[in-house]
């Protein structure tokens, strides 16, 4: 710790809320606009035109889409746990968000400034579980069940490599601090020694927010629409709001913790960082573009023989290293 | 940060008595969530922002995770709250709130006697916590790993014999 260097603590009550406030629009804005972003994407990919009629390239498509969803009956099942039914899209929203408050942007850019930054991220990632499980419970429906017994047992298991893989960064940095984390690589990305951390933390990423091809939570074609299958209106906009939040968190951090977060030539440093989650979203709706979803047993095996395996070599390697490091001065 | 000390205190307290009392198991165990959450904050204005993360991922999100999952897979209906309801009478809470009432008198007691330590906050960084862990506790540690493995033979024996034509999975062990 104290290796804060170039940066500065946000230091005023009024600054850091002024940059707390800003970065929660921008991160919402963010969101709602990666509807439109998503569909045009993936129409690029799968040569077809996606959303086009609404206002210039079919940007106001994301108001169409809100104003339909704000206007959907906010509607609770007579069957359901009627108060944990309305607390599990909260709890993925709240999760997401806390992840990012401790993302930080720039110099003098970022909500908070924790020693154990890395920690809170993980955190915050293992209570976003409790929407999936909370919501198919909650919803006494089978499908829904199902869903929610699949979300956890994926979301559990990918936790695991997802801490491992992340360690080996911890361990060449020293420090759990986020932004300590991105000044030690001013002279070369982790993306270089920490590779294997990259590709595992990656892969577990996509399972935690739950995209595809790790989609097995809800598998439409399967289980109706899994965990959030009686969800309507407000309620599931939540739940998409959350899982848009959370792909921008795992890019925010993918840039953060292996691409030298606001680290680069010529550009200012938030345009940078900017640069380096666009291209994180982008990546993840390519994969979303091309990859067939596995079979669960699959799924559960691919985690559990190799990705845990690579997540402990590199671990055991980054720490030999370290160490003879330290020893050879 | 004395306030938010008070006050996840009390939330701690709160939940932990929901937590018992509750009749619906997810119900119960949605409030020890929030209660273990508590704690961690008081870890936290304690100066333990370790401790308080670990207590978030590993009890709030991975203990407790599993606790909500198997009482899921057994999806107790209507019978098994009527069940709780049988077993949680009051004069159940007899024996309990006998034996509580006595460590409510004894922590009174010890407060009024001034001899507390006085709230102050050293923040403790998980450098001292990894140091203390693998330096004067190395055994304390080794014995934990050493029940872990345990708990890991014992899990892949159980899991074992599916794979050596015995019961597979869904058909009822003879």
């Amino acid at each position: 710790m104290g290796r804060r260097g170039e940066g500065k603590p946000v230091s005023s009550l009024a600054q850091g809320l002024a940059n707390a406030f800003g970065i929660l629009v921008g991160l919402l804005g963010l969101a709602a606009g990666l509807i439109w972003v998503e569909r045009r994407l993936l129409a690029l990919w799968q040569d077809r035109y996606g959303p086009n009629r609404v206002g210039p390239f079919g940007l106001l498509q994301v108001v169409a889409d809100m104003i339909k969803i704000f206007f959907k009956d906010d509607w609770v099942p007579p069957f359901a746990d009627a108060p944990v039914f309305v607390l599990a899209p909260m709890v993925i929203v709240l999760s997401t968000l806390g992840a990012f408050a401790v993302v930080p942007l720039a110099p003098g850019i970022g909500v908070s400034d924790l020693n154990i930054g890395l920690l809170f991220f993980l955190a915050m990632s293992s209570l976003g579980v409790y929407s999936v499980i909370l919501a198919g419970w909650a919803s006494n429906n089978k499908y829904a069940l199902l869903g929610a017994l699949r979300g956890a047992a994926q979301m559990l298991s990918y936790e695991v490599f997802m801490g491992l893989a992340l360690m080996g960064v911890v361990l060449e940095a020293g420090t759990f601090d986020l932004r300590s984390i991105v000044i030690a690589q001013r002279h070369l990305w982790y993306c270089v020694p920490q590779f294997f951390g990259l590709v595992v933390f990656v892969v577990a990423g996509i399972a935690e927010a739950r995209r595809l091809p790790f989609d097995l939570p809800e598998a439409e074609a399967e289980l109706v629409a899994g965990f959030h299958t009686e969800y309507s209106g407000l309620k599931f906009g939540l739940f998409f709001v959350g899982e848009y939040i959370g792909i921008i968190v795992i890019s925010a951090m993918i840039a953060t913790l292996f691409f030298g977060g606001w680290l680069g030539p010529g550009l200012p440093p938030i345009a940078w960082f900017l640069v380096k989650v666009a291209v994180g979203i982008a990546f993840f709706i390519l994969l979303r573009a091309s990859l067939p979803r596995p079979r669960y047993d699959q799924l559960m095996a691919y985690g559990w023989k190799v990705m845990l395996p690579v997540a402990l070599a590199n671990l055991a390697v980054t720490g030999a290293v370290v160490v003879a490091r330290a020893g050879g001065g | 940060m004395v306030v938010i000390f008070y006050l996840s205190s009390a939330v701690a307290v709160a939940a932990t008595i929901l937590a018992v009392t509750r009749v619906g198991v997810v119900h119960a165990l949605l409030y020890l969530i929030a209660s273990l959450l508590a704690v961690a904050i008081l870890f936290f204005t304690l100066g333990a922002p370790f401790a308080a993360a670990l207590e978030v991922i590993i009890y709030a999100g991975a203990i407790m995770v599993l606790f909500v999952f198997v009482v899921m897979m057994l999806n107790l209906g209507e019978r098994a709250l009527a069940q709780e309801k049988a077993w949680l009478r009051p004069r159940v809470w007899i024996g309990p709130g006998l034996l509580a009432l006595v460590l409510l008198g004894e922590s009174l007691y010890v407060i009024g006697q001034g001899a507390h330590t006085p709230y102050r906050v050293a923040v403790t960084g998980p450098e001292a916590v990894g140091a203390t862990l693998y330096g004067p506790y190395a055994l304390a540690v080794e014995l934990a790993s050493l029940v872990l493995l345990a708990g890991l033979v014992g899990a892949f024996h159980l899991g074992r014999h599916a794979l050596h034509g015995g019961p597979r999975d869904g058909e009822r062990p003879q």
